[in-house]
């Protein structure tokens, strides 16, 4: 990142890395307030992956757009705060049609291997992501200092076998059946195709508390993928918090970027050691990767049985309450970075009418869903890392190809993955106390500032959507839907075209 | 329990109801799953005066009343916000129809204003240009109607009615209401305000559900002052009974634009058509080309309970006891009020503020039976 280009945010202009996101640049240049929420606060980037529309400015005159998911170009005109009533929009061309055997949607380790398995066996496929750049988010692009890359290998292999890859494109809707519209940069873009593998990921899960909504409190996953796209944090002190093995991760990283770093695990230690031990025997691997990022916990400490109950700041996050059922103690900090483990995206999966089990895709042994000629892969079938991700896109792009002898030889190596899901779903499920930390003004819908105090007398979420407005943002739930089933115990598996907020030009 | 009136359906017609007759001293139950959850929740809330016969606008024209006078107490949540209505004429023939409009709400003390294409244009600037002219009845407001329902209620809570959420009816024997929690209601008279449902506990009704497709946007404040409509939408709204689609377009008081509307006749499903969804946001976008740049991010359908002459249904029934409060199509929100002070009149004798005959159930006897 050594070109430095020009970005112009309220008028004022800055000189940002070339390559980093629009998010990183604003942080660079104005600080962390994007916008004020409807209720008049200053909000900033929460998930750092195009999920909570917090980070919405004005880009050249267009409105509400996520700032995460784009990239600066030379000359940009940004503007932060309120939304004008500026109407401006790229003239776009017309719905483009594409035709395909197989369509995966998501090119996080999950999608790519099925995209290659299926290539590789003389499918046409088409791989579509959000993203700028293929890798997902564990595999995420790191623009701060690109590095040897997982993902670099996939990325040969999807080249050589003719993968059409189509980068920045959401899908919105599905207008026929075997067809669905994506939202690409250049225009609506309907894909038809005979087979489709879902693998669309998952998201942080973000639990209230008071003072969340102070700019400078992240996803703990949400800052990794903020400094990766160019956000430095180089001698700022930052707490992660939440639960799983990603804090881990998200701490290291942060410490090699220079960051002064504590990790709060809400999970007890003893669960922690039974967790470790129980790995030691079924997946050596992890076990080593557990142990490597031990290593560096020398360079930051690791407190397990610990949770924030409490960000404060005027403008932004300045300290944290911390709390270990005993006692209360405040931690000075620069940012917050905190999650709740992860949830799957399920929203492609319902709108395809997708069974779900227990908050998962249902899949049989080709990871082929109740929906004939659908699969899903990785997170969308239980939250399990990058190992289950690859086996199960394998099996999946294999099945789709036509190919059940290969994906037969895989199904050994599926179930060790799944055994891991099952020891991490039991180490870090979430404690009760984290049920009471809102308190009745916190917020817990961020779009539309629904706090928690009149939701309480809700029964279920619909009527609280109808009467709060709790959910009727443009995240349509993404982020307050995990909070109140954690919360209420309330579910929401209702979900309608566009399954993102797109323009009418797209949807016609 | 004993009640003077039970009412199932807390729908905004129920609930206006229910605000009157408790506000009329008979003692009231409401019984529903939820407050709001049907049409109610689905509808735009645009409190219109409308003159597709008469006895249409007469009940709307003092439904709307009713809505002013109460509008100084309704909380702000509701939404309360007199917008306007603009009629966009898109050529000669429908300028005609604008006149004739005009004339009609004149004579009967209705503000309005005949505009030309200019002053269109001036009205709604983003309207395409090049329009025949326009519409504009100035008097017209947009509420919230699932927080107006609540109100409502609690209205009517407030003079000791009572209300029963998360239940269902599962048959009526005679006024003696069998609930699904197994409980049973027996009350004086029971007042049907069930929308399109009408039909399970009052068979016969002549009701059909017409589904309507609508479509919210992200935040954009400015971008319409007024409710604009299409003068089409009257074909569409009163036409046949093919599919159609008509450009309505209502800013709401968050800044955010609510997209309609649709018909369709024949589907029970509430899926969103994307066919349909397609139709009516390429009409819009034949009246409002600039819509393309703004952001949806959300749509829906409910079902209007649509009666063979567009005129609802408000009265008692061949069975004693039974009274009708539905068939409302798309004006349910308008006119839940007028359509409450009927029901008053009818249950308790009070004199009747507009004729009620247009609206009595009985009209269609002839053809069905009410249960």
């Amino acid at each position: 990142m050594a070109d430095r280009i020009s970005l112009t945010v309220d008028g004022q202009s800055y000189d940002v890395p070339d390559g980093c996101s629009v998010a990183a640049g604003v942080m660079q240049s104005t600080g962390l307030t994007f916008r004020q929420s409807v209720g008049g606060e200053a909000r900033g980037p929460l998930c750092g992956m195009g999920v909570c529309f917090e980070c919405r400015v004005t880009i050249d005159g267009e409105a509400h757009q996520r700032s995460c998911l784009l990239s600066c170009r030379d000359g940009m005109q940004v503007e932060t705060g309120q939304q004008t009533a500026s109407f401006a929009y790229a003239s776009g061309s017309e719905r483009r049609n594409v035709e395909c055997d197989v369509l995966v949607v998501g090119a996080g380790p999950g999608g790519v291997s099925a995209a290659v398995s299926a290539a590789e066996q003389g499918r046409r496929v088409v791989l579509l992501d959000e993203n700028a750049h293929i890798g997902g988010q564990i595999w995420r692009y790191d623009a701060s200092a690109p590095t040897a890359n997982p993902v670099d290998a996939w990325r040969t292999r999807l080249v050589d076998a003719n993968v059409t890859i189509t980068a920045r494109a959401a899908i919105v809707a599905q207008p026929a059946t075997n067809e669905l519209l994506a939202d690409v940069a250049s225009g609506p873009v309907a894909i038809r195709y005979t087979k489709l593998i879902l693998a669309c990921g998952a998201r942080e899960r973000f639990l209230p508390f008071p003072g969340w909504t102070l700019p400078g409190v992240f996803g703990a996953g949400g800052l990794q993928a903020l400094v990766k796209s160019g956000y430095d944090i180089a001698n700022k002190k930052i707490v992660v918090a939440g639960t799983g093995p990603l804090l881990l991760a998200v701490g290291a990283y942060l410490c090699k970027r220079g960051a002064d770093v504590t990790v709060l695990e809400q999970t007890p230690r003893e669960k922690l050691l039974r967790f470790a031990a129980s790995l030691a025997w079924r997946q050596p691997s992890k076990l080593w990767e557990a142990f490597w990022l031990q290593w560096h916990i020398g360079l930051f400490s690791y407190h397990p049985g610990c949770w924030v109950v409490r960000a404060e700041g005027a403008h932004q996050v300045h300290a944290v309450m911390v709390s270990d059922g005993q006692s209360t103690w405040s931690l000075a900090c620069d940012a917050l970075a905190c999650g709740y483990g992860l949830v799957p995206n399920l929203e492609l999966a319902r709108l395809l009418g997708c069974a779900i089990d227990a908050g998962y895709v249902r899949v049989d042994a080709t990871q082929q869903t109740s929906v004939p000629g659908v699969y899903a892969v990785g997170e969308l079938t239980g939250i399990g890392g990058v190992d289950k991700a690859l086996v199960e896109g394998q099996i999946a792009g294999w099945t789709a190809a036509g190919r059940h002898d290969l994906a037969a030889d895989l199904t050994l190596a599926r179930d060790t993955a799944e055994n891991f899901v099952a020891a991490l779903d039991e180490t870090f499920s979430l404690r009760d106390e984290l049920r009471l930390l809102p308190d009745k003004d916190t917020i817990v819908c961020r779009c539309e500032d629904v706090a928690y105090g009149p939701l309480q007398s809700h029964r279920d979420g619909r009527e609280a959507k109808l009467q709060t407005r709790c959910g009727m943002g443009p995240c349509q739930g993404r982020i307050c839907g995990p909070a109140v089933e954690f919360l209420f115990g309330w579910h929401n598996d209702s979900v309608r075209p566009p399954i993102l907020p797109t323009t009418f030009a797209k949807l016609i | 329990m004993n009640y003077d009136v039970a009412i199932v359906g807390a729908g905004i017609v129920g609930a206006a109801c229910a605000r009157t007759l408790a506000l009329a001293g008979l003692r009231v139950v409401i019984i529903d799953r939820a407050i709001g959850g049907g049409a109610t929740a689905a509808g735009m809330g645009h409190i219109t005066v409308m003159d597709d016969s008469e006895a249409q606008f007469v009940l709307t024209r003092y439904s709307q009343s009713l809505w002013t006078q109460l509008s100084p107490q309704l909380p702000a949540d509701v939404e309360f916000v007199t917008t306007g209505t603009l009629w966009v004429a898109a050529d000669d023939e429908e300028m005609a129809a604008v006149q004739q409009k005009h004339s009609y709400y004149q004579a009967r003390g209705v503000v309005t204003e005949v505009l030309d294409g200019n002053q269109v244009a001036r009205c709604e600037p983003n309207l395409r240009p090049g329009f025949a002219g326009g519409l504009r009845v100035p008097g017209e407001s947009v509420i919230y109607p699932p927080l107006a329902a609540v109100w409502l209620i609690k209205q009517a809570l407030a003079c000791s009615a009572d209300v029963r959420l998360g239940v269902t009816v599962l048959h009526c024997e005679n006024t003696t209401l069998h609930l699904s929690d197994g409980s049973a209601v027996t009350c004086g008279a029971i007042v049907h305000a069930t929308g399109v449902g009408a039909d399970a506990l009052a068979p016969g009704v002549p009701i059909r559900p017409r589904k309507g497709h609508l479509v919210i946007t992200d935040r954009y404040p400015g971008f319409a002052r007024q409710q604009i409509v299409e003068l089409g939408y009257l074909k569409s709204a009163h036409g046949s009974d093919r599919d159609s689609v008509a450009f309505n377009l209502q800013p709401r008081k968050t800044g955010q634009m609510l997209l309609g509307s649709s018909r369709q006749y024949d589907t029970t499903d509430p899926s969103i058509e994307p066919v349909m969804l397609r139709r009516m946001i390429n009409r819009a976008l034949e009246y409002m080309p600039s819509l393309r740049g703004l952001s949806a991010i959300r749509t829906w359908t409910g079902f209007r309970a649509a009666t063979p002459d567009s005129l609802p249904l408000i009265g008692p029934t061949a069975k004693p006891g039974h009274f009708l409060a539905t068939g409302h199509e798309g004006l349910g929100i308008t006119t839940a009020l007028g359509t409450a002070d009927l029901i008053v009149s009818h249950l308790t004798g009070r004199p009747f503020a507009i004729a009620p005959e247009p609206y009595l159930p009985t009209r269609f006897a002839r053809s069905a039976s009410h249960g």
